[in-house]
């Protein structure tokens, strides 16, 4: 079998599972969570130095950029200012240019506002920014993403941090049949058989923060869900049976003892 | 004495303090952090030479763990 390779732009990654660092109890946990899981691109949010604060612990001390993607997020921002705001400054930052672009229209679903979003993205991807883009799971907006130069799809599977995993099956079907970027489930899985079931119906990735953070053993979660996601991945490759609506017996029929 | 913003904070600083120096004193890593002044981003390369004056307004980001 060809080797099967995962790239984003030009960015090459060893693992289809791409976690959060959010919500942990602390940074050497993440940083535990992130080895278990085997990613090696993972999101960060941007925020305010506690400038008073003299210890700081930073998130790069525990996880190190030279070694795993950053992703910098727009984690918090409701509209394209903020969010085009934000990305620049992580740009200068870390001096990457592929980013999550997340602009939420409602603070009770934190669904996204795609009408925003498909503003921002344009003007990202003007400024060089790789953007990959958090959206709702219709296909006619993914469309309009992709023709905008988007990087990667990723819409979601339910609302972020509900655990609820993939809630409308055709439309990430049909949105994965039509894009011909990766496509990345983003939000709403809540365990790992989740993510198995993304990937087996041909997701590219799962990105995943929640369901490993808020489990109750996150380092375990986080093994869970890089095993999960080979499986789902190879079963995608392999190809599943056909569903028969009758028993087909998997022993000879000749030779039974009469 | 200047007095400028910081977060949101208000402190007061040197007379022609850079924002190199405002990094320095509060010990912050000017490789993991990025600055913006007034609105605008100062790159790294232009931290030193960027003078601060009075109601000046930085904002001081880094990354976190988010999702």
């Amino acid at each position: 079998m060809k080797k099967d390779k995962f790239k984003i732009d030009n960015i090459n990654l060893k693992s289809r599972l791409i976690v959060g660092t959010g919500k942990y109890k602390n940074l050497s946990e993440t940083a535990k969570a992130v080895k278990a899981s085997g990613a090696n691109m993972v999101t960060v949010a941007v925020r305010r130095v506690n400038v008073l604060d003299k210890k700081k612990p930073l998130l790069m001390d525990y996880i190190n950029p030279k070694k795993i993607h950053y992703l910098p997020n727009t984690a918090g921002c409701f509209n394209s200012k903020d969010a085009l705001r934000t990305l620049r400054l992580a740009r200068e930052m870390g001096g990457w240019k592929m980013v999550k672009l997340e602009i939420l229209g409602d603070k009770k679903t934190l669904y996204p506002d795609m009408i925003e979003t498909i503003k921002s993205t344009k003007v990202l991807v003007k400024e060089g920014f790789k953007v990959l883009v958090y959206c709702t799971d219709d296909p006619l907006q993914a469309k309009k993403l992709e023709d905008n130069g988007a990087s990667a799809i990723m819409p979601l599977a339910a609302p972020i941090g509900s655990g609820l995993g993939i809630h409308n099956k055709l439309n990430i079907s049909l949105i994965i049949k039509q894009s011909k970027i990766p496509v990345i489930i983003d939000a709403g899985i809540g365990t790992a058989s989740d993510a198995t079931i993304a990937m087996e119906m041909g997701c590219d990735g799962v990105l995943i923060n929640s369901a490993i953070a808020m489990s109750k053993n996150p380092i375990l979660m986080a093994e869970a869900f890089k095993n999960a996601v080979i499986a789902g991945r190879e079963s995608f490759l392999a190809g599943r049976m056909k569903k028969n609506s009758f028993a087909v017996a998997s022993s000879p029929k000749k030779g039974v003892i009469s | 004495m200047a007095k400028i913003q910081i977060n949101g904070k208000k402190v007061s600083i040197e007379n022609r303090a850079s924002v190199f120096d405002i990094l320095k004193k509060y010990k912050l890593n000017s490789t993991k952090v990025a600055i913006e002044l007034n609105g605008i981003i100062v790159p790294r390369s232009l931290q030193k030479k960027k003078k601060l004056k009075n109601n000046d307004k930085i904002e001081v980001v880094q990354f976190i763990g988010g999702g």
